[in-house]
C-alpha cells in the first residue's frame, strides 16, 4: 500500500506531536494525564479557532494579517457593549460575528477588486481593528455578567479529572466545521483551486470573486468567534491583547503541514501544529528552569523544518510529474 | 535629475500637506529653535525619530524591488542591539561593538538570503522564521534582562549631535544617499529591478540572481543592524523584547507610501525614506495637534487604503482615463462632445 504523498506533512506533523508527547512523558509521567490535555486544549482554543480560518486563507494562496486585531476587537466590543446596554452576551455575540464576518468579507471584497495582494489589504485591516478598538477603550475592561461565569466554569469532566471546557469543545468544533467546510464543500474545492492557481481555478468555472469574499469572511468569521472564547478565558477585553497572534497562527498552519502557496494542506493537521506548540510551552513550564524564549527558537526551528520539508515534497512531486 | 524629482512628487506634496495640516492645528510645528548649540523643534524631532523606520525602509526599498519582502528587521533590530550591548557590558569598546552588530546584522541577513535563494522558499515565509525564533536568540543574548551598558561615545550614535542635528539624522541619510548612489550610479539597481519583475529571465540573460538575491537581504540586515544600533543607543539598553517590535510593518508602509509596488521592480529609495518621514510626521502630529493617539492606527489604514486604491493594477485604465479627460481641451474630450 502506498501513502498519498500529500498526507506526508500531515503524517509528520502527527508523529511529531505524538514523539514530542512521548518524550515530555518520559521526563514528566504526569504529562500524561486528561489534566494536561484538558488544559492544552482550553490555553490554545482561541489560536486553535483563528488557525483555522488562517488555513483556508492560505490553502487559498493568501494570507489574513487582521485576526489578531479582530480578536482584541471583539474582546473589547464584547465587553464595552455589556457595560454600557443592558443586552444579553448572547445577542452581543451575534452582533458581533456579524461585524467581524462583514469586515472579512470587505477586505476579501478590496482584495478582489482592486486586485492588491492580500498582505497589505490585510495590514490595513489590522491596522483598522485595532484603532478602532483603542477608539471604544484603551483600558483592560472586566466583564461581570452571570451569563459569562456560567460560561466560564462549564467544563465536561473527564475520566482522571481532566476538565474538558466549553471553550476546548468549540475549538474541537471549529476544527470539525472547518475540516468539512474545506475538505467536503463546493465552496472547499474552489478554496484548493483558487490556492492552485487563480487562472485555472477560473477556467475550472470557480466564481474568483465570491470565493475570495467568502474565505475572508470565514477567516473574520472565525477570529470573532475566537475573540469570544479568548473573553471567556480572560475575563476581560483589552485593546493590546492578541498582538501578534496573526503570526503564532500562520506558523501553527505552517507547522499543521499546509503548503503556504497554496492549494495543499488539512485543517486537521492546524489542529494538531496548535497543539505541538502549545506543547512546547507546556513542558517548558514542566521543566521550570528553561526561559520561555526557546519556545520561540523552537518554533522557529520546526518551520523551518516543515517548510524544508514540503520544498523536497514540491520538489518530488515535480520530478515525478 | 527633473525625472527624479518628478518620481518624488507625490510624496513631497503629501508630506507637505500633512505639515500644513498639523501646522494648521499645532501652529508651533514649524518652529526651529537655537540653543546651546543644538537645533531644537518637532521639525528636528520627525527627523531623528523617524530614523530608525528610515533606515528599515531603505532596506526593504530593496528587498521589496526583488518582489520579496523582509518581515525580521524588527528582530534583526533587536538582535544587532542585544549584541552591541553585550559587547559594550563584557568590556569592549564602541567601535568593536558598532562592528559586532552589523555583523550580527548581515549574518541574519545572509541566513535570510539564503534562503530564499539558494533553498527557494517564499520570502514571507523565510523571513517569518527569523522573525519568530529571533526575538528568542535576542533574550538568549541579553538573559531575558534589559541589558544597560555604560553610555562613552557608543551612545553618541543615538543622542549625539553633530552640526547642531541629531547624530541618527545623518545615519540614515548618509544610508540612503549612499544606497541610492550605489544603485543609481551603477547598472546594480537595474538589475535588482529585473530580477524583481522576472527572476528566471533576469538568469537567462546572464544576471547572477542567486548573489544579487543574497546582496539584496544582506542589505537589509545591515539597514536593520544600523537602525538597532541607534535605538539601543538612544536608551542605552539593549531591550530584547520590544525593540524594533512591529517597525517592519511601518517600514513596509513607508515603502508602499514611497510608490514601489509590492508586486517587484520598480523602486525608489528617496521615495521610501519620504514615506518614512510621512509615517512619523502623522505619529508626532497627532500627538502635537492634541488628537488622542488612538487615532494614529485608523489614520494609517485609511492611508493604506488611499495607496490601494491609487496603485491597484484594476484601476490603472481608469485613472489613465481620468488624467486624459483632465488634459485635454474640454471640447475635444468625448463627453464635452455629447453634450
Amino acid at each position: 500500500m502506498t501513502i498519498n504523498p500529500r498526507l506526508y506533512p500531515l503524517l509528520a506533523t502527527i508523529g511529531i506531536f505524538i514523539a514530542a508527547y512521548i518524550v515530555c512523558w518520559i521526563q514528566f509521567p504526569y504529562m500524561l494525564s486528561t489534566r494536561v490535555a484538558g488544559n492544552l486544549l482550553t490555553d490554545n482554543a482561541y489560536l486553535g479557532i483563528v488557525a483555522v480560518g488562517m488555513t483556508l486563507v492560505i490553502l487559498s494562496g493568501g494570507i489574513d494579517l487582521s485576526v489578531g486585531s479582530v480578536i482584541a476587537f471583539s474582546g473589547v466590543f464584547i465587553a464595552v457593549l455589556l457595560r454600557e446596554t443592558g443586552l444579553h452576551p448572547l445577542v452581543v455575540f451575534v452582533l458581533l460575528l456579524g461585524v467581524t464576518t462583514a469586515f472579512g468579507a470587505a477586505m476579501g471584497g478590496v482584495i478582489h477588486v482592486l486586485g492588491m495582494p492580500a498582505f497589505i489589504v490585510t495590514l490595513a485591516g489590522m491596522f483598522l481593528a485595532r484603532g478602532a478598538s483603542y477608539m471604544l477603550t484603551i483600558d483592560s475592561v472586566p466583564i461581570q455578567h452571570p451569563f459569562y461565569e456560567l460560561l466560564k466554569d462549564a467544563y465536561w469532566l473527564m475520566p482522571g479529572k481532566g476538565r474538558l471546557t466549553l471553550i476546548g469543545i468549540v475549538m474541537l468544533l471549529s476544527v470539525a466545521v472547518g475540516a468539512v467546510v474545506a475538505h467536503r464543500t463546493r465552496f472547499g474545492a474552489s478554496v484548493f483551486a483558487l490556492g492552485g492557481g487563480e487562472r485555472t481555478a477560473r477556467l475550472m468555472g470557480v466564481r474568483v470573486g465570491a470565493t475570495t469574499v467568502g474565505i475572508y469572511a470565514f477567516s473574520g468569521f472565525m477570529a470573532g468567534v475566537s475573540g469570544i472564547v479568548f473573553s471567556i478565558y480572560t475575563g476581560s477585553g483589552y485593546p493590546l491583547a492578541t498582538v501578534g497572534t496573526e503570526l503564532t497562527a500562520i506558523a501553527a498552519v505552517v507547522i499543521g503541514g499546509t503548503l503556504l502557496t497554496g492549494g495543499a494542506g488539512y485543517v486537521l493537521g492546524t489542529l494538531f501544529g496548535v497543539l505541538t506548540m502549545g506543547l512546547i510551552q507546556t513542558y517548558i513550564v514542566f521543566d521550570g528552569s528553561l526561559s520561555s524564549w526557546w519556545t520561540k527558537i523552537v518554533i522557529g526551528i520546526l518551520l523551518l523544518l516543515f517548510i524544508l520539508l514540503q520544498r523536497g515534497l514540491v520538489r518530488a512531486t515535480a520530478v515525478r510529474a | 535629475m527633473k525625472r527624479s524629482f518628478r518620481r518624488v512628487l507625490p510624496q513631497l506634496l503629501t508630506l507637505a500637506a500633512l505639515m500644513a495640516l498639523v501646522t494648521l492645528f499645532f501652529p508651533q510645528f514649524l518652529s526651529i529653535d537655537y540653543a546651546g548649540g543644538r537645533l531644537s523643534g518637532p521639525v528636528i524631532d520627525v527627523l531623528k525619530r523617524g530614523a530608525p523606520v528610515a533606515l528599515l525602509a531603505v532596506g526593504m526599498t530593496l528587498v521589496i524591488a526583488t518582489r520579496g519582502i523582509d518581515l525580521s528587521v524588527g528582530t534583526i533590530m533587536a538582535i544587532s542591539g542585544a549584541v552591541a550591548a553585550w559587547a559594550l557590558s563584557s568590556g569592549w569598546g564602541a567601535g568593536p561593538a558598532v562592528i559586532l552588530a552589523v555583523g550580527a546584522g548581515l549574518v541574519c541577513g545572509l541566513w535570510n538570503g539564503c534562503l530564499v535563494a539558494i533553498v527557494g522558499i517564499q520570502p514571507i515565509v523565510a523571513t517569518l522564521i527569523l522573525m519568530t525564533s529571533g526575538r528568542g536568540i535576542a533574550q538568549l543574548i541579553t538573559e531575558g534582562r534589559i541589558l544597560t551598558f555604560d553610555a562613552g561615545p557608543f551612545a553618541w550614535l543615538g543622542s549625539g549631535i553633530l552640526l547642531g542635528l541629531p547624530v541618527p539624522v545623518f545615519i540614515w541619510v548618509l544610508t540612503a544617499v549612499g544606497v541610492a548612489a550605489l544603485m543609481r550610479r551603477t547598472a546594480l539597481g537595474l538589475l535588482v529591478e529585473s530580477i524583481g519583475i522576472n527572476r528566471s529571465a533576469s538568469a537567462l540573460a546572464g544576471v547572477n540572481a542567486t548573489v544579487l538575491l543574497i546582496a539584496v537581504y544582506m542589505a537589509s540586515g545591515l539597514c536593520a543592524a544600523l537602525a538597532g544600533i541607534i535605538a539601543t543607543a538612544d536608551i542605552r539598553g539593549a531591550d530584547a523584547n520590544n525593540a524594533g517590535l512591529w517597525l517592519e510593518l511601518d517600514a513596509i508602509l513607508a515603502v508602499v507610501i514611497g510608490g514601489t509596488s509590492l508586486l517587484g521592480g520598480r523602486f525608489s529609495v528617496a521615495a521610501s525614506v519620504l514615506g518614512a518621514m510621512i509615517i512619523q510626521t502623522i505619529d508626532t502630529g497627532i500627538l502635537l495637534a492634541g488628537f488622542p493617539s488612538e487615532y494614529n492606527l485608523v489614520i494609517k489604514a485609511g492611508l493604506v487604503l488611499m495607496i490601494l486604491l491609487i496603485q491597484s493594477p484594476n484601476l490603472v485604465g481608469h485613472w489613465h482615463f481620468l488624467r486624459h479627460s483632465l488634459r485635454r481641451d474640454p471640447d475635444a474630450s468625448p463627453r464635452g462632445a455629447k453634450s
